[in-house]
């Protein structure tokens, strides 16, 4: 509840410090707040509370996930800073929006009322869709801006409606009282029509396939910092509210809609590595590969009712910093050799040795190879998916992150072997100290996962 | 008297209204290629979900519906809001809502 609200007001305070001509001192503002919310975020750790009638519940779910949240979101605005060096009069707007969209994850995590999850996904998103189309004068950005409101309005309809039929069968909005109701009444087809539209609509949100198509586009078109936002705070949110709503309230939904998930995941895993194979856009291929992790989470989510909010936690912090790391890499590179297909990144590994093994790291942990976090995030979900009984689609992930290698690879032979085209390359200290940190906790968790164990 | 009335209606004509006018705007979705008629349609959707919710609000005897449609409703115009700003920069661009116009991003 204290992280929403600090949250919020630092939101606030970055928008007022415009209007007081204090430009100057937003970021490292914003920042320095940032950090102090991430360490009183976790004094709410192992208290479950509930606050306004059951309308926010904190609990060490909650709190575990916003840290992520918050950590994700001050690697963001370190690198926001040179990002947006020549849009520096829209700097406060894009920190305050940066802000709200880590408000609204914040809010996905510690719902506990219909309400709230609705109104958390749509400050997430109206964010997103601002962010998005932020280039004014650039047609690319526009388009994404546009796709992106276009689908996730959409989906917020789809999710409404879903949100009304589950209202119409239990009578109400609050997840311990519909999680009551379902376990001591009969259901009729109303509850599981609304179930299975809140999960189009929240599939729809986390880009699994057959609801993908918006993805890839959104992902090139936006600026590329805001598209690190999608793919990692953006989608961890996303899964992180999936996890809890289905989790808490309509647990009893999901048998009846096992055959059809594990259906999805199998799809997504399918589409998303074999289209990631054929990109030669660097940051279309992340997307493609986003929607290829959202496959092995769905995983997480097929066997919830056995409690894997612990690995779906591991896997979504190893996911975020080795993406993280990757777009920040991708930014360099883009920002040095202008463009940002994967032929820009030939000979970096002469040029730039550190961005070079950064990038490397980065990618062999989202591919889920040893010694590094992806791995133990890819072992505990599918162990996790092995233990709830749905073995044959674990085999499935197993065969397709074997193929995503593939594609991973493609990138690293290009830094290694290909002949480089001489450009002088110039780091920011910033983008230095994000990479590292990103690359120094994929070691960390890939050595030491016990570290991690905290739900 | 007039409350006779809704009562006396059935709660499935009311959810059979809705469906039939969110199928509407979910078709108008789909189909339309001007922006501005599927901001409409989405609209509908939404003022779909609102008449269920106050239906089943008034059937339940339970006010939280009600209160819910205005969350709707005040979210449903924020979003409007960025969405006819984004499209005003696409015409400046472009000169036309229409939506197949934008197709330099690969669908």
């Amino acid at each position: 509840m204290k992280t929403l609200l600090y949250t919020s007001a630092l939101a606030f305070i970055c928008m007022i410090t415009e209007m007081l001509n204090l430009r100057k001192f937003i970021l490292p503002v914003a920042i320095v707040g940032l950090c102090v919310v991430f360490g009183i975020n976790f004094w709410e750790w192992g208290n479950a509370q509930s606050y306004y009638y059951n309308m926010v519940v904190t609990d060490d779910f909650s709190v575990a996930f916003s840290g992520l949240f918050l950590f994700l979101g001050i690697l963001i605005l370190l690198l926001s800073g040179n990002f947006y060096k020549n849009e520096e009069s829209k700097l406060s707007d894009y920190l305050a929006i940066t802000l709200f969209t880590i408000v609204g994850a914040i809010a996905l995590v510690s719902f506990g009322n219909m309400a709230m999850f609705f109104l958390g996904i749509e400050v997430l998103s109206i964010s997103l869709y601002v962010l998005a189309g932020s280039k004014k004068k650039e047609l690319r950005s526009n388009e994404a801006g546009m796709k992106y409101f276009l689908m996730g309005s959409f989906a917020s309809g789809i999710l409404l409606f879903g949100i009304a039929l589950i209202y119409g069968e239990t009578g109400s909005f609050d997840l311990q009282q519909i999680a009551e109701f379902a376990t001591n009444n009969q259901l009729s087809s109303l509850f599981y029509v609304g179930a299975g539209m809140i999960l189009i609509a929240m599939l729809f949100k986390v880009s699994a396939a057959p609801f993908h198509f918006w993805a890839p586009d959104v992902y090139e078109g936006s600026p590329t910092l805001t598209t690190a936002t999608m793919a990692t705070l953006a989608k961890v949110a996303a899964f992180a509210a999936f996890y809890r709503l289905f989790s808490s309230s309509l647990v009893n939904a999901i048998p009846a809609f096992a055959w059809v998930l594990s259906g999805v995941a199998a799809l997504t895993l399918t589409i998303g590595n074999f289209s990631a194979l054929q990109q030669d856009s660097f940051k279309r291929m992340l997307a493609y590969s986003g929607i290829s992790h959202a496959g092995y989470l769905l995983l997480g989510i097929l066997s919830l009712y056995g409690k894997t909010d612990n690995a779906i936690f591991f896997y979504s912090v190893a996911y975020g910093i080795s993406s993280m790391a990757a777009f920040a890499v991708a930014i360099v590179v883009a920002a040095n050799a202008g463009s940002e297909k994967i032929e820009a990144f030939n000979g970096l590994g002469k040029r730039k040795p550190f961005l070079a093994a950064a990038l490397t790291i980065a990618i062999l942990s989202m591919a889920g190879i040893p010694p590094f976090a992806g791995f133990f995030g890819k072992y505990y979900i599918f162990s996790e998916a092995i233990r709830n009984g749905h073995l044959y689609i674990t085999l499935f992930a197993v065969v397709a992150s074997i193929v995503s290698v593939y594609y991973y690879f493609k990138v690293i032979i290009a830094m290694y072997t290909e002949e480089s085209s001489e450009v002088v390359f110039s780091i920011k200290p910033a983008y230095t100290v994000v990479i590292g940190i990103c690359i120094a906790l994929t070691l960390a968790l890939g050595l030491f996962p016990g570290i991690l164990q905290l739900l | 008297m007039l409350l006779n009335i809704f009562n006396t209606i059935p709660i499935q004509y009311y959810i059979m209204v809705s469906a039939v006018l969110f199928s509407i705007g979910v078709m108008g979705v789909l189909f339309r290629r001007n922006a501005i008629i599927i901001f409409m349609s989405i609209e509908l959707m939404l003022n779909a979900v609102n008449l269920l919710l106050v239906a089943f609000s008034s059937y339940h005897n339970d006010a939280s519906g009600q209160v819910f449609v205005f969350f709707v409703m005040a979210v449903a115009a924020a979003e409007v809001a960025v969405g006819l700003a984004i499209l005003v920069t696409i015409f400046r661009n472009v000169h036309s809502v229409d939506i197949d116009e934008l197709k330099n991003l690969k669908w």
